[in-house]
């Protein structure tokens, strides 16, 4: 039973942006920030450029530069001539249309849903669009944030806006409270267990419920990262006290008299009591184990302390065919403990888990520790920030004591496209956000983790239930 | 962009579920400023051996399927990345019409501005396709956008659904800036009126 009247924290947001809708066209919507990187820009900028048209709005806009620049050596020239090119691109098409870039040599460069959230540039009510399947990371201050491509990036650019069919919606409650050795990224994994990557598809989610509100806004943006692997359009989280506390104060957020107007507007947000969801999915955060996937979808998870399925398992033949073609690019037996499966190689970092919360969480593991023989272990702040943040807390020497590497930020190895990544075989510990086959290198072997658990494994050389055993 | 037009073509046969973008057009090739020439990487890791030589196991290399436009595959396919250079791949290698029980959100808005048809069926009509397919490699489907329709010679025909508005953008190759931008009022009339109530997004940083 539902109040006809009450709306959606999204549906809200979709109002307050409609440009224009008529009959026999597609809904127009207003895009107020436009986040960019390197790699789904520059035909964009190559199409303004031939329809000789400007950017509308260069205010709305900041860039980075992330997929594909090194983690180390940076002040050498970049190795891969095409990613050279592609970045020298960027600096380019930023600097003829008057763009904010952070490109390498800026204090606040780094990985684009790490930067952006650290200047307060999204703030609750905003559609925030980007050339990015993790737009969703920004669903976390109330926004209403997704991925776009690069047809649609040139669109915001030259109209600041875009047509948009509207999404049904989707309710994920967690209610409950996580243990202590759980976090957001295990809530996300087991959402995406529980409805498949395809269970969103169609809707926009709002994550609600007890364990929600308890996370905090960085575990927040773990969270609707991965909303995009259930297939759903954007995942969202109203916005609280703990959402302005965060954006109060950063360079972008609003100041004095602004404050207090933006605030009351902030406060309309979150959704009506009553309000109507297509789609109702309930966990509870108590029932959440550390997670572990051991397929090549992010669907394919399971808590550390069982076994890898068989696909005799599965009463769904589909799924059972996934399971034995994932079990064969795995190197995986069903029935294996999950914590027998060794690794070769452990990574922390990426929008999903490359924030200072994430390295404290490690840290805490990591310290006085020693990399397991044969395993190379990466750790990769998701900016500059964030790696100095680290260091001045003495995080850096935790993990150099521990045998880690400590890097520079950039996406890194979480689709291996600037020279950090996985060789044939490898299998891999990583604070990442998709496990496809081939992602972290041909024939590399993902395994999705926590931060805490990515460390513990490194230590172990395989992975360890951290919630039976203390590894510090 | 390129006009769809009625036509009839090899239907091709991939009959995998989760076919992801990592697949579709792997990392290495997202490097490229141009929008050519993806077609050449479409499945890369499937299609070729390691060595560069044609995968003849792969297939999309079956010669039965060569010149096929309509491409014929499982569930949730193009999840994963946004990135747009998976429909260039897909459209530079050939196909303009893919049939599945389900596609990506962001695959299936990144095909409309591709000149690609993304058609939907329910799960007993893709198994009916994909048996007629593999009955009879080689064989011809019709796709009448116009109407709606898809026509097979073993009878397997359906109609499928299409916003009105993408089906016109697409039998006319319309740009969708320039449409939109016919609206360039109503888009400063927003601005104006955004600027009015919420003054704080409009400061000069």
């Amino acid at each position: 039973m539902h109040n006809v009247n009450a709306k959606t924290l999204y549906e809200k947001i979709w109002e307050a942006h409609l440009v224009h809708h008529e009959p026999g066209q597609a809904p127009l919507l207003y895009v107020d920030r436009h986040l960019m990187h390197e790699v789904t820009s520059p035909q964009a900028f190559e199409g303004l450029k031939i329809a000789n048209r400007p950017v509308r709005n260069p205010h709305s806009i900041l860039a980075t530069l992330d997929h594909c620049v090194p983690t180390k050596d940076r002040n050498k020239p970049i190795a891969d001539p095409i990613a050279k090119k592609q970045v020298e691109t960027m600096i380019a098409n930023c600097e003829t249309h008057g763009l904010s870039l952070y490109d390498m040599d800026n204090p606040n460069n780094g990985v684009i849903h790490i930067v952006v959230p650290e200047h307060g540039f999204v703030h609750p009510g905003m559609v925030t669009v980007c050339g990015d399947s993790h737009t969703a990371t920004h669903g976390a201050f109330g926004a209403l944030a997704f991925g776009i491509g690069t047809s649609e990036v040139e669109h915001v650019m030259a109209t600041q806006t875009l047509p948009q069919e509207k999404s049904k919606s989707m309710l994920v409650r967690v209610d409950g409270a996580l243990s202590e050795f759980c976090t957001a990224k295990d809530i996300a994994l087991s959402v995406i267990g529980k409805i498949g990557t395809a269970g969103g598809n169609g809707h926009v989610i709002e994550f609600s419920g007890e364990a929600v509100r308890a996370l905090s806004m960085e575990g927040r943006m773990t969270l609707c990262n991965m909303a995009i692997e259930a297939g759903a359009r954007a995942g969202m989280i109203a916005p609280d006290q703990k959402t302005y506390d965060y954006l109060q104060g950063k360079e972008f957020a609003p100041k004095g008299a602004d404050w207090e107007m933006a605030l009351d507007y902030w406060k309309s947000l979150p959704s009506d009591e009553g309000a109507f969801f297509d789609t109702t999915v309930a966990l509870q955060g108590n029932d959440i184990a550390p997670q572990v996937s051991w397929g090549t979808s992010p669907e394919q998870v399971a808590p550390v302390t069982s076994t890898v399925p068989t696909p005799e398992s599965f009463s769904d033949n589909n799924k059972a065919l996934a399971c034995k073609s994932a079990l064969n690019y795995m190197g995986l037996a069903g029935g294996t403990k999950i914590t027998d499966i060794e690794i070769d190689y452990a990574f922390i970092g990426s929008c999903t888990n490359g924030r200072i919360e994430d390295f404290r969480s490690a840290a805490k593991v990591a310290r006085g520790t020693t990399v397991a023989p044969g395993v190379t272990a990466i750790a990769v702040p998701g900016s500059y920030h964030v790696k100095v943040q680290a260091e001045e807390e003495g995080l850096d020497k935790i993990f150099l004591d521990a045998g880690w590497e400590w890097r520079d930020p950039g996406c890194s190895m979480c689709l291996a496209m600037n020279g950090d990544e996985l060789k044939d075989g490898q299998r891999c510990a990583s604070t990442s956000n998709r496990n496809f086959e081939g992602r972290q290198g041909k024939g590399g072997r993902t395994h999705l983790v926590s931060p805490a658990m990515a460390a513990a494994a490194a230590a172990a050389g395989k992975f360890v239930d951290i919630s039976a055993n203390n590894a510090s | 962009m390129e006009a769809y037009k009625n036509h009839q073509s090899i239907a091709a046969l991939m009959n995998r579920n989760n076919v992801d973008t990592d697949q579709i057009v792997p990392k290495q090739f997202l490097k490229k400023v141009e929008r050519t020439g993806f077609g050449a990487h479409l499945f890369h890791d499937w299609r070729f051996n390691p060595d560069g030589s044609e995968n003849i196991t792969f297939e999309l290399n079956k010669p039965s399927f060569k010149g096929a436009t309509i491409l014929v595959t499982g569930d949730n396919f193009g999840c994963g990345s946004s990135r747009e250079h998976a429909p260039w791949a897909i459209a530079d290698y050939g196909f303009n019409t893919i049939i599945s029980t389900s596609f990506a959100d962001i695959f299936y808005n990144n095909c409309f501005k591709n000149s690609i048809l993304p058609l939907v069926v329910d799960s007993a009509k893709l198994d009916a396709l994909m048996d007629e397919i593999a009955a009879n490699e080689g064989v011809s489907f019709s796709v009448d956008l116009e109407n709606q329709t898809v026509t097979t010679p073993a009878g397997n025909d359906f109609s499928f659904e299409v916003e009105p508005f993408r089906k016109h953008n697409m039998l006319n190759g319309l740009d969708d800036i320039g449409l939109t931008l016919a609206h360039e009022d109503k888009i400063s009339t927003f601005e104006s009126t955004q600027k009015q109530n919420m003054p704080w997004l409009w400061r000069e940083a």
